[in-house]
């Protein structure tokens, strides 16, 4: 996600690998394009200008400590280091606490606060084992409180509404006792879109504030948005002093300044980070794994929680006694594919690991990538499946009829798969699971 | 549709007072903003030196105006300092709307509309509208939907986003206010055949505007991006030449991404039009001048607030001189 900043960071630093040590000269040098690249990342001009100050004081004060490690990655260090204390060190979690507890959802207009209360309802429910009530107060946009109520059902997270009701405080009011009479722990209270300028509406949250004494306010940010973050985070900020930030969208390809100043300039932590559409796209904020991320390092950690959140560990057991045996077949897999899929979206899987992000910038994954690959196997029959040696010319003829790829695509894919097995067998003498990860990625 | 355009010839003194008047309005708040700023960067000044042009700059970033397009007008502004040796910090404002005017006069996008009279003579008049998750879309569209109407058009809106919950609903509700025609074929239904039956609905109902409406994508998403291209291409084939215009809107408040948006919308699907939503409370109208700047693709509709009339036709000098109207007036 922060690609283009880890690689405008790295460019800058580029400059500083060939050089014996740290120079007064070069770090100048790589400080100014680390500010460039922040900007352009739309952190605020400000931040970015005492940020690279700082830094740059840091570089000239480690110059002769650590003269044998080389300056690239001094520098790497004391940005990484700024970057996680901007960001606000420890990752903070989310107050439920209270009968029930109450959780405030604010922001602008478009920033994705309905889909974000769909996708933390779900998390609690999931996660976390609360039993959740939605609560539908935008009462203004046409079609809000529908667009909950899908949501509502898509999660199967109960719903409280009143089309007939045009004061958000009164209806959050009735759905906070009707939570405490019919057993829910949370309720998550979705507002309308409101901008920090409008006084009306920025008055109408103060006391939808007041009037439910929330355990916790977040404020919801597109990461795409503009050097304005700062301003609006502020607003909001002084009329509803909120916990915490939530941070939409970051499956773009935005570089996210907004998520280095907001911290910054309110001092309030970022709890979570929205990824996707579906229900399932939501992660808590990890500041250190994110400096990692920003600067191209990846973020393996995320990575392996993910792999583990999906894994199944007799599947896995069983499946690694058929590799050691060389028996892996087509539907082993193909689920493999889709225990990779369950995963999430891929190339946001790939950029997590390091080094990774680079390699793929033109690359085109996304979820369809390996729809071709199912195609050729769901054509086959079960005992070929099972048996991938009883692939002759005429078998193969028939699958490519079957899914629609011609002959050399079948032929391609089958040997692709007949190394990979080898592959995959040669390596469960070594590594075991860990190395299935690698020859999946075709 | 020459028949419209004759009934329609001019707008009269009155509406464009009052037009004025509510882009001023709506765009009290960027302009305050914005001279605010300058004019705290030029305090106890008397001329413009380096430390002027620093602090310019800085006022132009934050603004939104993105960094090329800063680093342009500041390379203006220090010719013509290098040039006219002495200037005065009274005269940075003038100085500063010439260039930027200037600026975005040489820009080939130079083709900008008067009125919401549809540009293309079609019946109907088709439109498709494109953006990512969030920016105003559907809100845009009913917007101009009224317009249309107001102009005694018959206007059809096609529900092609499909996907987002309730997104027909909001299309729906918007029609319904508007007083228009409406197509749907319900949730999770393909938007291509959606937007194919939308022409044809507005063929065999005699409308002269119809309006697509598409789900937001992120521009990352390569198959969203596919699918977008289809779209277009059904409602060629249905009607070839269609859609007329590809309108991509953009939310003011986005950052340097909206550039990203711009890039790959148009690859996927021709943009010709842009239209820049959310400009009232931002304190950013910049990105306006960015984005005229650095694209070929004109403005042509500007979003001023969330009532149904506050949509306007983009006009370069007139919104600058409404940057720079507070300046005049003192």
């Amino acid at each position: 996600m922060f690609d283009n900043l880890s690689e405008k960071l790295e460019s800058a630093f580029q400059g500083l690998k060939g050089d014996g040590k740290l120079t007064e000269i070069n770090i100048a040098q790589s400080v100014k394009e680390i500010r460039r690249a922040l900007v352009a990342a739309d952190v605020n001009y400000k931040i970015a200008k005492e940020f690279t100050d700082k830094i740059k004081d840091q570089a000239l004060g480690t110059k002769n400590v650590l003269s044998a490690v080389k300056p690239g990655e001094v520098m790497v260090k004391i940005v990484m280091d700024e970057m996680v204390e901007l960001m606000g060190g420890q990752s903070v979690g989310i107050n439920t606490s209270g009968k029930p507890g109450i959780i405030l959802i604010s922001g602008l207009q478009g920033s994705g606060k309905t889909t974000f209360s769909g996708k933390l309802a779900n998390y609690l429910k999931t996660k976390k084992k609360k039993s959740p009530l939605l609560v539908a107060c935008d009462v203004y946009r046409p079609a809000a409180i529908n667009q909950l109520t899908v949501i509502s059902e898509q999660i199967k997270v109960p719903i409280f509404k009143d089309e007939e009701n045009k004061d958000p405080v009164q209806i959050a009011q009735n759905a906070i006792l009707h939570a405490q009479t019919h057993g829910f722990d949370v309720v998550i209270v979705d507002t309308a879109g409101r901008l920090a300028v409008d006084e009306h509406m920025m008055r109408e949250i103060e006391n939808i504030k007041a009037g439910i004494e929330p355990s916790e306010t977040l404020f919801v940010v597109d990461a795409m948005t503009g050097q304005d973050a700062v301003n609006t985070a502020k607003a909001f900020n002084e009329r509803i002093n909120y916990d915490g930030v939530v941070l939409t969208k970051m499956d773009g390809d935005t570089r996210g300044g907004a998520a280095l100043s907001v911290k910054y300039t309110v001092g309030k932590p970022i709890k979570f980070v929205s990824t996707g559409e579906t229900m399932e796209t939501i992660d808590v904020f990890h500041p250190e794994r994110m400096a990692q991320r920003i600067l191209g390092m990846g973020d393996i950690v995320s990575f392996v929680e993910k792999a583990q959140e999906q894994f199944d560990e007799k599947e896995a057991a069983r499946i690694e006694k058929k590799i050691k045996k060389n028996k892996f077949d087509f539907n082993d897999f193909l689920g493999q594919l889709n225990q990779i899929k369950k995963m999430g979206d891929l190339k946001s899987l790939i950029n997590m690991i390091p080094g990774m992000s680079k390699m793929t910038k033109n690359l085109d994954i996304d979820d369809k990538a390996f729809s071709k690959v199912e195609s050729i196997i769901q054509s086959m029959t079960p005992q070929e499946r099972s048996n991938p040696e009883l692939l002759n010319m005429s078998r193969k003829r028939r699958i490519a009829n079957g899914c629609g790829h011609n002959i050399h695509e079948i032929n391609m894919f089958v040997k692709q798969f007949d190394q990979m097995k080898k592959m995959m067998h040669k390596m469960s003498k070594g590594k075991g699971m860990q190395g299935m990860m690698g020859g999946m990625k075709k | 549709m020459s028949f419209f355009k004759k009934m329609f010839g001019k707008k009269d003194e009155e509406t464009i007072k009052a037009e004025k008047a509510e882009l001023d309005k709506g765009l009290e708040r960027s302009k305050t903003g914005f001279f605010d700023k300058i004019s705290k960067a030029v305090a106890g000044k008397a001329t413009v030196d380096v430390e002027v042009l620093d602090e310019l700059e800085n006022v132009l970033i934050t603004s939104d105006v993105g960094l090329e397009t800063t680093v342009k007008i500041i390379d203006r502004i220090e010719a013509r300092v290098a040039r006219d040796k002495y200037i005065n910090t009274n005269e940075l404002n003038e100085i500063l709307r010439d260039e930027i005017v200037q600026l975005l006069a040489e820009n080939n996008n130079t083709q900008e509309i008067e009125d919401f009279r549809p540009p293309v003579d079609s019946k109907p008049y088709v439109m498709m509208v494109v953006g990512v998750n969030g920016v105003g879309k559907t809100t845009t569209i009913g917007k101009l939907a009224y317009q249309f109407k107001e102009m005694g058009l018959k206007v059809a809106l096609g529900a092609g986003d499909t996907f987002r919950a309730a997104a027909v609903d909001q299309l729906e509700i918007w029609a319904n206010r508007v007083g228009c025609e409406f197509f749907s074929k319900g949730m999770y239904t393909d938007p291509a055949a959606v937007a194919y039956e939308a022409v044809q609905y507005g063929i065999n109902n005699d409308c002269d505007v119809v309006i697509v409406d598409t789900a937001g994508r992120l521009h990352t998403k390569k198959n969203l991006m596919m699918e977008l291209t289809k779209i277009k291409n059904s409602m060629n084939k249905k009607m070839p030449g269609t859609p007329h215009d590809v309108m991509l809107v953009l939310d003011a408040t986005t950052g340097q991404n909206a550039i990203e948006q711009a890039k790959q919308f148009t690859a996927a699907t021709e943009v010709t039009c842009l239209a820049l939503t959310k400009l009232d409370g931002t304190a950013k109208g910049g990105v306006a001048i960015g984005i005229s700047d650095q694209f070929k693709i004109p403005i042509k509709y500007i979003g001023i607030g969330e009532g149904m009339t506050q949509l306007q036709v983009f006009n370069k000098r007139e919104f600058v001189d409404s940057f720079f109207k507070k300046i005049e007036g003192s």
